[in-house]
This record gives C-alpha cells, structure tokens and sequence, in this order.
C-alpha cells in the first residue's frame, strides 16, 4: 500500500509539474491545485499511514499522528486562498495584457503550432 | 551603566538636532551641543579610575546563543578616543554653526554629525566585535550621507558614493575578518580576544584573518591603494572634512590597528604589511601633497600621508613604535581639524580654495593667518609645536627598527624624505595663501572671519602649543594609559620632552625642514617634473572598474532573467530535480524498516482512479472544462484519501475546499479563454515531460522512503495533553485552536490578505465579458433556474444547522471552525448560483472585509485576553459546567477563538467568491465579442 501511496503522490507530481510549466494561466493554475494536492498528500504521509485510528481520544487505542494532519489541515484552506489569488491574478492580467499567457505576451516565434494562425497583436 | 550613555547621549543628540528646524541657529546649536557636552562631563568622571589601570565595563545579553552581546568597555586607548571624539565634535558643531550659509539646513548637518559621533564612539568602546562592526559600518553610512550634504552637487554625490563603496566594501573584509577570529577564539568578545594572542598566531587563519581585518582598517584609513576617496570626500562641507576626514573616521583605521595590537601585531607579516602599506601611504601622500592647488586637496593628502606615518609606526618593530604612534594620532587631530577649519574660514570669507588664486591674505586676516600658520608649522613638525614631538620619536623610532635586515637604513632615509616633503607642502600652504603677492580675482572681497568662528581653531592651536611646550604636564597620563591598553599590560619607560640633546633624530628634522624649504623655493622645477608624469588618476579607475562591473552584472542579469516566467520555472524545476534527486543516489535502500502493509481492493480502485483522474486532466488539459472536471475527481480522491488514512478532519476540509474551488475555477473560465492553444514544440513538451517524470519519481521515491521508515514524533505530548491540557478529545482540532494557536492566528491572517488581496485586484476591472461560448453559442437566457432556486433556499437553514453542529463539535469530533466556515460559505455561494448576486444584494448587504476583519480581531483578542489574567499571549482556558435540562456543558476560551477563525474563513471565501461572481452579473456585451482571437 506503501508503494501505491508513493506512486500516487508521484504522478500528481509530474502531472502537476507539467501542467505549471505550459504558456497559458489556466492549465498552470490546474497544475498548481494539482501540486498543491501532491505536497498535502506528502505532508500527511509524514504521519505515516494508518487505518482507522483517526486521533479523536477514546475511539481507539492507537492513534494516528495528529500533527502533520493539523498542519496540513491550515495547508488546504491557506492553499486554496493561493489559488484563488492566482486565478484572479490571471483574470486580471489577461484583462490588461490582452492574453493568457504566463509570461505576458505571446511570444512570436511560438506561434508556428497554432490552430488558427490569424494572430491578434496585443 | 554610565558607559551606556556615552553613545546612548550622542544618539538623543542626533533625534534632538533633527527636531530642531524651527528654531533659532543659536537655540539649535545649543541644544546640540547639550548632550556632547554631558557625556564629555561623564568621561571626565571617569577618566581617574581609567587613568589608573582600571578597566571599565558594561554588558547587556542581547543574543546569547550566538555570542553577541551589547557590551561596551572603557580602557585607556578608547578613553582617548572618546575625548578626541567628543571634544573635536563639540568645536566643529560650534564652528558648523558660523560656516553654513542660511540655504543650508542646519538640523540635518547636525543630526548626521551627532549620528556619526555615535557610529565612532560605538566603535571605540565596544566589547564586541561584531558590535564594533556595527558601528564601523554606522560611520561609513553616516560618512555618506554627509559627504552628499550638498546633495545637488554632482562631485559630491559621486565622492560620497565613492566613499561608501571603498569604506563599506572594506567593511565587508573586516566583518569576515572579524567572524574568522571569533571562530578562532572560541568568543566575540573583545576582553577574550585581546587575551588570546597564542592561539590566534598559532591558527592556520591567521594569515587570513590578519589581511582582512587590514583591509578594513586600511580602507578606512585611506592608505595605499585605497587613498583615493578621501580627496573625493572633500566635496562635503569643511565642519564635515575637520571632523570625519581628518580628526576621528580615517582615525577608525589606525584604531583598529591599535585596538587588536595585543592579539594580532608581532608576527613578522604583521611587520612587513603595515610598515611597507604605511611607507607607501607617506611618502605617496606628502608627494601628491604639495601639488594640489585645492587647499582642501592638499590637506587631504596631506591626511593621508599622516595616517600613512602613524600605520608604519604601528608596523615598525621597536619598543615606542606604538607609543608614538598613539602621541602623533592625539597631534594629527588637533593640527589638521585646526587647518581644516581655517581653510573654511578662508573658503567661507574669499569664495575659493584655489591657491592660484589665493595670495596675500595676511592683509585681510591676519587673526586667521596666525592661528593657520601655527597649526601648519606643527603639521611640518616645527619645534615648540606637538607635531615636532611625535615626529621625532617617530624619526628616532626608525632608526631602531630592524625591519627590511641590512636594508632596514633605507626607512629613516624615506622617512627623512617624507618629512622634508611634510615641510614643503606646509610651506607651500603658509607662504602661497598668505604672502605671495596680491589675489587674484577672488569672488569675494576678503575679510576676517566672525569672532566666535574662529573660537574652536583658537582653542585646538593653543591645545598644539601646550602640548608640544609642557607635553608631560598635559598628555602623561592619557598617553600612559592608551599605551597600556595598546601593548597589552605593559608600559616601556620613556619620556616625551621637548629636548633631547643633540642626537640623530634632530639632525633628520633639521634635514627635513631646510630640505622641505630648499623644496618649496625651487617648486617650479618640481612641479614642471611633476606635469611630465603620467596621470595616476584612482578616480578613473574606480570609475571604469564599477561601470565594466554593472555592465558585466547586467549583460549576467539580461542572460537569466529574460522576463519569461515559463523559462524560470524550468530553471527552478531542474535545480531541485537535482538537489532533491542528488541525495537519493547516495542511499542505500530506498525502503526502509517499517513492514509494509498489503494492499486492499479499494484502495488499489481508489489509487487507480486517482491518478486516472490526473492523467486525464493532463491529457485534455487544452479542453478546459474538461480537465477541470477530471481535476475535482483527482480532489475527491484526495479527500476520500484521508478518511481512508484516519484523518476526517483534512477530508471534510478537502472535500469543502474542493467545491469552493471547483466553483471559483468554473468562474474564472467564464472571464478566461475557454480552450488552451496549442504552442509548444514537440521538442519542448518531450523537455517538459522529462522533466515532470524526474520530479514525479524523485519526489514518490522520498515519500515512499519517507512512510517506510519507523516514526519518531512528537505527537504523543498532543494526544496525552488534549483532554487534560485543551479540554478537547480531537486531538487535531486541540492542536489548531489551542497547542499552536499562534500559527492558526497567521494562518487566517494570510487568508484574510489574501482576500482582500483579491478584492483589490477586482476593482475597476474592465472585463472582457465574452458574449457567446467558445464555439459562438450564445449563452442560456434563463439564469437562474426555478428549481434549483427554490431547493437551495429551503436547503439554507439547513446547511447552516450543520454547519453550526459540525463548528460545535469540533473540539470533540472532527470538525471546527475551518470545516464549519467553508460549509457555511458553501450554502451561501450556493444561493449566489441560485439567485445571482443582485438578488442576494437586496436582501443582504454584507462588507465582507469588515466580517474578516472582525473574525482576525475576535481571535486576536481571545489570545491577547490571557495577558488580563497573568498569563502568556494565547493561554487557554476551559471549565465544564452543568446546565439544568441540557447536561453537563464545556466551555473553553479556544471556541471564542474558532469563533474568530470561522468567522474569517466564511469572510474570506464569500469575499474571493462573490466578488468575482458580482462581476458576471453585469449583462453580457451584445457587441461583437471582444475577446481577443489567440
């Protein structure tokens, strides 16, 4: 099971990872969410894992470590106002750039792929 | 604790000066003046037990685990200092007070005097080096801001900023310094430091060790190579040149030379660096010297080739070398700040420094003339004057000395040569500003100074008199004890009188006064010689060398940072690929002790359908609503994750946050393009899955090590502490609200930020409200539906009973603030969706920001309410109570503050939600989409 967790927190990982590094905000923002998801994970296997042993005293005898699950708690709702932020970020640069992509403007030499190849300037 | 107030009063000194702008000159000065004056008072109270071998201290624990204290130490050197320091600072204030024109603010000169005053006697009495660093640093800070006093000028911007790169980047050389010989010792305590002399020659550091700490010393104290910015700091005002750049900040250099001579000086390299740096120094500055047609110039290298002479005398071998050393720093002093001070007068009263021009001045000052010829005859070393006295012990001192072996006569040969130098230029100052012919178009017609202006010359030139006619009756006593305090314990027998019987050191001065005079009347020739040189102009090069290094930095800079945030992130990604991947090829085994459990069905199911689901999300993720769908299933999971692994707190907390953001996300794709174009090359998303495939394994290989191996934690003083300490059985909800409180206080802090963060970046947003979907379908007329309008209104009261059932139990049973707020804000966004948000605005006008404001203030004021009853900041506290027909109730002082973070996290997320949800409220533009067509 040990495996499987890893395994799992490692894929979140690169899909994470690979989501960050495309050219527009949105997949990055995903990505983000994405990473952020793997490092709670991470985190919280800091504890080890345990089934059934939720640390509330007096449903059993062994508990699971509460910490790493009291930090990780703050670490969800604080990442979530991080995405949010980011994600506002985003709408608001791409109402004053006039785009999406991360880095502000379109590069030109990339733009060889596109779907449609009727490029707005910005 | 008197010890204390010596700099604690300069420093008062500075705050009042500067306060001082809408008085009268003479209120301002006065009132500056005051605190000097006390802390003079002071040392002179305490300078007979210092006089008499005692060494005075006072210590206050500032950071004990690193060995830094605030620690001042009152021994015969500093106590020198300190007089030199306050006396020369008391004239130049009073001096100040005539020089600066009515344009000039005199509050700000004197603010930034009293400030350096500080910088300096913080130097010379600390006990700690690193403390003495903090003041070193303080005096070339202070330095900069006075020499740009006259700001709008650009030599004096460039002088300052020269300055400070000399000074503060010999600073940075004496703080390693400084830091390898607190290693060395074991303290950077300055009394342990002075005693270690053994163990500090002995260290391999040693060599190191001293050429910092020289660096330092000699950047500050304008020797050779580094002399250059002193004539470049002359663009400050004349009080500032007096006192910084002559009397007390070039002193800091030969200061350090003396304050660590008991621990460092009496290794031959010792010997050999400062004699030949401090030969160089002289001979170079008393040359450069006498051809400078600025009298400001001339007295500046003149400056430099004194300090030149008192660092070789600490370089030279002999027994009185740093006795005379000590003797000419006390006469350098005073002459120069006498002469720097008459050259103002002269500046102040004619218009001009330039002694091309300056001629005859006898005739219009002849008060100012006499005062300037003394103090200039005792700069040449004249006998009956305090500069002959240490000149000859100097003269004697090398021809003691054994330095350069069977070359060692070559030392009083240049030192006689510099002397006679010494002599010419001090002629040249003499004869050429006051005799000389007549002026030539000076700008203004020259007259004497005011009286009191020339009061603190008056003073410091009798000082010179008295000194170099009665020296025992005035110095014995401040000299003794300095040297005491220099050699480290003892004192060599010698006696500084006026004459010494007809001996060789006599005959050098005889040598270099008729030489210099034979030098000054044939000048035409040496200074035709000296035009033929080439230019040695530091100036340039110091100029050249700094834009050849902003170019290389920014040329460096251009090369990495190329604006493009995808590129940095590559970067950052292959840097921690490499040092998170790195440590993991020297483990052994990547398992670890700990038995492996088996692995179950749904596990297995729930794992699969994970990292299904973010494949997926990774495979449409140009298909965004599509990948944002496959997102949430990856959330669930997570959540589901950790109910499976014990932990129903983080999943209730997951599974709200994930709706919360789900939601936001589904509204941010409103105001984003709906589609990802698709622009990388194949090369570079073969690069980027390269990439994100090492950080996957690197990272799953560290967490599975990690969940392998046996745990230590520290988590058993929580779970034996949450019912007896925190009166709560959720032991995670126990630690949240009350074992560390404190961070949940940040934490709802950096959610309240971050709102209201995101409230900013919304306002005056013009939006691009797109019109019609990505494929140009326009959007469903009806917005709000029936059904879910009238089921989330009934489902209200509802979601916030269980919101208010899961905050109550939170202490007990998974639960609390955190997962009670985020339900609460669910029900509520969900009547946003249902109804739109005018709907909800007329019949609820909420500020958010006041709701998290008041949220941080409750939890904020439930930690500072502990303080009322004697208690640290956040103690809590919790008593059960038996209430009739309700039972046995608790109540706890940690509720209030999850009051405060629910109330927070339900301000927060309505905040970030319903302020970007307000936005798609607006009617959609029925103009042609002006999304722009990537």
């Amino acid at each position: 099971m040990e495996l499987l967790y890893a395994s799992s927190v490692g894929v979140l990982v690169s899909c994470g990872v690979f989501l960050i590094l495309r050219s527009r905000t949105f997949p990055v923002v995903l990505g983000l969410t994405m990473f952020s998801y793997a490092v709670n994970l991470f985190l919280f296997s800091s504890g080890r894992l345990s089934l059934n042993q939720a640390a509330v005293l007096g449903t059993s005898t062994e508990y699971a470590d509460p910490l790493p699950q009291a930090l990780v708690l703050t670490a969800i709702v604080i990442g979530f106002a991080m995405t949010a932020f980011v994600v506002i970020l985003a709408i608001r640069g791409r109402t004053d750039l006039g785009n999406d992509h991360v880095d502000g403007q379109v590069p030109d030499t990339n733009n060889h792929n596109n779907d449609n190849n009727n490029k707005v300037k910005v | 604790m008197t010890l204390l107030w010596i700099p604690l009063l300069s420093l008062l000194g500075s705050i009042i000066s500067s306060m001082t702008g809408k008085l009268t000159r003479n209120q301002s000065t006065g009132l500056t003046l005051l605190m000097p004056i006390t802390a003079l008072l002071m040392t002179i109270s305490l300078a007979p037990a210092v006089f008499s071998g005692e060494v005075i201290r006072s210590t206050f624990s500032w950071i004990p685990l690193l060995g830094i204290d605030i620690a001042f130490r009152l021994d015969g050197l500093a106590l020198l200092f300190v007089f030199m320091i306050l006396v020369i600072g008391i004239l130049v204030i009073f001096y100040a007070r005539y020089y600066l024109s009515s344009n000039d603010s005199m509050p700000k000169l004197y603010a930034y005097l009293m400030l350096f005053m500080t910088a300096m006697l913080g130097i010379v009495m600390s006990n700690n080096v690193i403390q003495l660093w903090f003041f070193w640093e303080l005096t070339s800070i202070s330095s900069f801001l006075l020499i740009s006093y006259w700001w709008h000028k650009a030599e004096a911007r460039n002088g300052a900023i020269m300055a400070l790169t000399i000074t503060g980047g010999g600073g940075l050389a004496l703080l390693a310094g400084l830091l390898l010989l607190g290693n060395i010792v074991g303290s950077y305590n300055l009394d342990i430091i002075l005693a270690s002399r053994d163990i500090i020659q002995a260290h391999d550091w040693y060599e190191v060790t001293l050429i910092l700490i020289l660096l330092g010393a000699f950047t500050k104290s304008a020797q050779f190579p580094f002399h250059f910015w002193l004539p470049h700091a002359m663009a400050a005002p004349t009080p500032v040149s007096a006192y910084l750049h002559s009397a007390t900040m070039v002193k800091a250099g030969v200061f350090l030379l003396a304050r660590f001579y008991p621990a460092l000086a009496g290794t031959d390299i010792w010997f050999i660096i400062v004699s030949l740096t401090g030969l160089t120094t002289l001979l170079f500055g008393a040359y450069v010297a006498l051809f400078k047609h600025d009298l400001k110039g001339l007295l500046a290298y003149s400056t430099i080739s004194h300090l030149g002479l008192i660092t070789l005398l600490f370089g030279l071998d002999t027994k009185l070398a740093a006795v005379a050393a000590i003797f000419h720093i006390i006469n350098h002093a005073t002459f120069k700040a006498s002469l720097f001070m008459a050259t103002g007068i002269i500046d102040h009263e004619t218009g001009t420094r330039d002694m091309r021009k300056l001629n005859g001045m006898w005739r219009f000052m002849p008060y100012t003339a006499t005062l300037a010829m003394v103090a200039a005859a005792a700069m040449a070393g004249v006998p009956l004057l305090n500069g002959f006295l240490s000149k000859e012990m100097f003269f004697a001192e090398t021809l003691h000395q054994q330095l350069l072996g069977s070359m060692s006569w070559l030392i009083p040969v240049l030192a006689t040569i510099a002397g006679a130098f010494a002599v010419a230029y001090s002629a040249r100052f003499i004869h050429d500003v006051f005799f000389n012919g007549d002026p030539i178009d000076l700008p203004k017609q020259p007259s004497e100074a005011p009286r009191y202006m020339r009061l603190p010359i008056e003073i410091l030139v009798v000082l010179c008199l008295v000194v170099g006619i009665v020296p025992n009756f005035v110095i014995d006593d401040i000299l003794k004890s300095a040297s005491f305090a220099v050699l480290g314990g003892y004192v060599p027998e010698f006696e500084v009188s006026l004459w010494h019987g007809f001996n060789l050191p006599l005959l050098m001065s005889a040598i270099a006064v008729s030489g210099g005079l034979l030098m000054y009347t044939q000048r035409h020739y040496l200074f035709q010689f000296h035009a033929s040189l080439p230019s040695l102009n530091g100036k340039k090069l110091f100029d050249n060398s700094i834009s050849a290094l902003t170019k290389w930095c920014q040329v460096k800079i251009n090369t990495i940072e190329n604006g493009s945030l995808q590129r940095y992130l590559v970067l950052m990604f292959v840097v921690v690929l490499f040092f998170a991947g790195w440590p993991l090829f020297e483990m052994n085994q990547l398992s670890g002790q700990k038995p492996l459990t088996p692995v179950d069905v749904h596990n297995a199911m729930g794992a699969a359908l994970l990292m299904i689901g973010a494949i997926s999300t990774v495979i449409w993720y140009r298909t965004r609503v599509i990948s944002l769908l496959m997102l949430s299933v990856v959330g669930l999971m997570v959540s589901i994750a950790f109910t499976r692994f014990s932990a129903p707190d983080l999943a209730l907390t997951q599974l709200t946050v994930e709706v919360v953001t789900v939601i936001l996300l589904m509204l941010a794709l409103f105001f984003l393009p709906q589609n990802s174009p698709k622009e990388s090359s194949s090369m570079r998303v073969l690069r980027d899955i390269g990439i994100s495939a090492g950080l996957g394994i690197v990272i799953a290989s560290i967490c599975y090590a990690l969940i392998t191996r046996p745990l230590e934690s520290i988590s058993d003083f929580f779970l034996a502490n949450a019912k007896t300490g925190g009166g709560g059985t959720n032991v995670v909800n126990v630690i949240l609200v009350d074992f560390r409180g404190f961070d949940t206080l940040g934490e709802i802090c950096v959610l309240g930020i971050a709102a209201l963060g995101i409230y900013k970046l919304l306002i005056n947003l013009p939006l691009y409200i797109p019109a019609t979907d990505s494929e140009g379908r326009p959007w469903a007329k009806e917005r709000y539906p029936v059904l879910l309008a009238s089921i989330s209104q009934s489902l209200l009261p509802l979601a916030l009973l269980v919101s208010f059932y899961i905050f109550l139990r939170g202490h007990n049973m998974p639960g609390g603030g955190f997962i009670a707020g985020l339900v609460t804000a669910v029900a509520f966004i969900l009547q946003y969706i249902a109804h739109g948000s005018n709907w909800i605005a007329e019949r609820l006008t909420i500020n958010y920001r006041k709701i998290i404001a008041s949220g941080i203030a409750i939890a904020l004021l439930t930690g500072v309410g502990s303080w009322f009853f004697g208690r640290p900041f956040m103690t809590t506290w919790f008593e059960y109570f038996d209430i009739p027909f309700i039972g046995e109730i608790e109540l706890a002082s940690a509720l209030v503050f999850d009051i405060g973070v629910y109330i927070t996290v339900v301000g927060s997320t309505l905040m970030i939600l319903a302020s970007l949800g307000k936005l798609t409220a607006n009617e959609p533009a029925n103009a042609p989409s002006k999304e722009v067509n990537i």
